[in-house]
């Protein structure tokens, strides 16, 4: 492997799908998903429970085998590697542990079978705060405990590219917290670190970069802010006394309003300054004449309610739509 | 470790990213395997219980023919293997090292802790063979261990008699037969690998292990015969045991190296098929 020929593929992207599939018996998890992860950033990958980010991120770490496409960290598939520690460190499930070995011991066999000191260990251990239970064996460890070693496992090797699913489920307030600030600072360090989660407001926090997932599709590649205004794009709010005449106008002009009550109407398809001005040529009071930002949870319950796997009933449906 | 790759890393910082070669990843996930083995508590006492079941089982099974060596048939007195008779533990320490076996995999499945061990080499069959060498390395060594123990104690409860001879280790055969008991338990560790791989739970890879060993023979035994004989020769038991005996156990038996052969081709396909199956199965 020639190092200068990855030079190129390090400084743009990390993570990259191509038209990645995976069926299960008739459950087809991924499908034809393509996407990059950038470098030195925290990606934040979203989509609700069933949308097929654990099966992505076992594809990238090559535990389950693609139906299509293919998937590669550093320009190469996972399994390329021998001691792929060194270079990518994965959190996939924290209860993965042989529940009668100690925290320590998990650590070591990890350090061992990729040349990695054992000094590391110790290292790790105190990182994560779980140095003085190290001995302890890894089944009388709480949920947290569990996600704290599963971190440890993770930044063993000391790599470049960290993966993690769902790494504060389970977490209290105070370990939400110190996961939030550990991503925020080893992406400072230059780490690109990609993240899943099924909660909005948690990336929001964390992630520059979102990958939003839908029944096993890309729904969003984009930053954060991007992601927000995309979901939101052209709401207008606008109160006036005569809505009933507005209303009329913006259909003209090819937009759409929704009203929302006597006086509201909800515009889509029109900026602001473009209603304004309607309204003033056609001599209507406004007494209200706002964008609507959505918030990242609104943008994510717009983009993904199409495909959550699991709806709550027709009322609910209607409700979110 | 002999070479290294040197990458510009994100952080513009040149990380030395290790390329070992194949046989310096081995002996990494080889150290990685012993310390999996050695850090539960049931390998210990696996093992342990093994050697007190050779040991204690070989001494009782000796200690009981003397004192009913007045009372023996001349039947029994014929043809009497000392050496065999003092390792006959074998037959039931056999099922805690297949056990011992099956769990080596099948408490990673169990566990999900496959995905850590597949996640840091993905290389399913050096994972599979690092295991087997591991394993059948300890079990070898506490199999000698063990066997020697029950051969030692074993003739020198014997020898408490003069109804019937017992064997010293410079007798014919004595050396393979002690030796050929290690060796047969590491084999049988390594089916017990073999079939926890192809079957992934524990429950059905020992059940799979007890009936080869233990309740097949006992159906083919209800076959009319010829049959009965010419299938029982090749069911690994009945082929493999003769390896810890200094004389045929049964005049239908396959000879001594032929039977073993075929004792360890049990393991090996147990190992090959796993090995296809884990390569092709999602972890």
């Amino acid at each position: 492997m020639c190092a200068t020929g990855r030079n190129e593929l390090w400084s743009a992207w990390v993570i990259e799908a191509t038209g990645l599939s995976k069926r299960y018996g008739s459950t087809l998890a991924v499908d034809d998903l393509s996407f990059t992860v950038p470098d030195g950033r925290v990606t934040g990958f979203l989509g609700p429970n069933g949308a097929g980010k654990s099966t992505t991120m076992r594809l990238i770490v090559g535990l389950d085998a693609p139906s299509a496409g293919r998937i590669t960290v550093n320009g190469r598939a996972y399994h390329d590697r021998r001691f792929p520690l060194h270079e990518v460190g994965a959190l996939l499930e924290a209860k993965a542990i042989h529940p009668s070995r100690s925290a320590r011991n998990h650590l070591r066999w990890l350090a061992q079978s990729n040349g990695i000191s054992p000094r590391r260990v110790d290292e790790v251990l105190e990182q994560v705060g779980i140095s003085a239970v190290a001995r302890k064996r890894a089944g009388t460890f709480s949920l947290g405990m569990s996600q704290r070693l599963g971190i440890a496992a993770c930044l063993l090797g000391d790599p470049e590219v960290l993966l993690l699913d769902e790494p504060v489920n389970g977490l209290d307030p105070e370990g939400i917290q110190w996961v939030r600030r550990l991503l925020r600072s080893l992406a400072s360090e230059g780490r690109t670190v990609f993240v899943s989660s099924h909660l909005m407001s948690e990336m929001a926090l964390t992630a520059d970069h979102l990958i939003v997932i839908g029944k096993g599709r890309l729904i969003a590649d984009a930053s954060v802010e991007e992601v927000i205004a995309q979901a939101s794009a052209n709401h207008v709010k606008v109160v006036s006394p005569q809505a009933g005449a507005l209303r009329p106008l913006i259909a003209a002009a090819g937009a759409d309003a929704e009203p929302d009550g006597d006086d509201t109407l909800i515009i889509t398809g029109l900026e602001c300054r473009e209603v304004g001005i309607m309204a003033a040529n056609a001599g209507i009071t406004l007494y209200e004449l706002s964008p609507q930002e959505a918030s990242l949870e609104e943008a994510f319950m717009e983009m993904t309610h199409d495909s959550a796997e699991y709806l709550a009933g027709p009322n609910a449906t209607e409700s979110t739509a | 470790m002999n070479t290294t790759e040197a990458a510009l890393s994100t952080r513009g910082v040149r990380k030395t990213l290790p390329t070992p070669s194949r046989a310096g990843q081995f002996i990494a996930v080889m150290r990685a395997e012993w310390t999996k083995l050695w850090s539960v508590r049931s390998t210990l006492w696996s093992l342990l219980v093994t050697v007190a079941i050779i040991v204690g089982l070989g001494a009782l099974f000796c200690a009981a023919r003397v004192a009913r060596a007045n009372h023996l048939d001349p039947g029994e007195l014929r043809n009497f293997d000392p050496t065999g008779f003092s390792l006959n533990g074998i037959f039931l320490a056999q099922l805690a090292v297949g056990v011992l076996g099956v769990l080596v995999i099948s408490s990673e499945y169990a566990t999900g802790q496959i995905r850590a061990t597949f996640g840091a080499t993905p290389q399913r069959t050096l994972v599979l063979a690092a295991k087997v060498v591991v394993f059948m390395a300890v079990v070898f060594v506490v199999g000698l261990v063990a066997c020697f123990a029950a051969f030692f104690i074993g003739q020198s409860i014997l020898s408490g008699t003069t109804k019937f001879p017992h064997a010293s280790l410079g007798d014919p055969g004595v050396p393979r037969a002690v030796i050929g008991g290690a060796t047969y338990l590491a084999v049988l560790g390594a089916l017990g690998i073999g079939l926890g791989t192809i079957l992934r739970r524990t429950a059905g890879a020992i059940a799979a292990l007890v009936g080869l060993l233990l309740i097949l023979p006992i159906l083919v035994n209800f076959l009319p015969s010829p049959w009965n004989t010419d299938i029982g020769k090749y069911l690994p038991l009945s082929a493999g045991n003769n390896v810890f005996h200094t004389a045929k156990l049964s005049s239908t038996d396959l000879s001594l190296w032929v039977g073993f052969a075929v004792f360890c081709a049990y393991a090996i396909a147990s190992l090959v098929i796993g090995a296809v199956l884990l390569t092709r199965r999602d972890a």
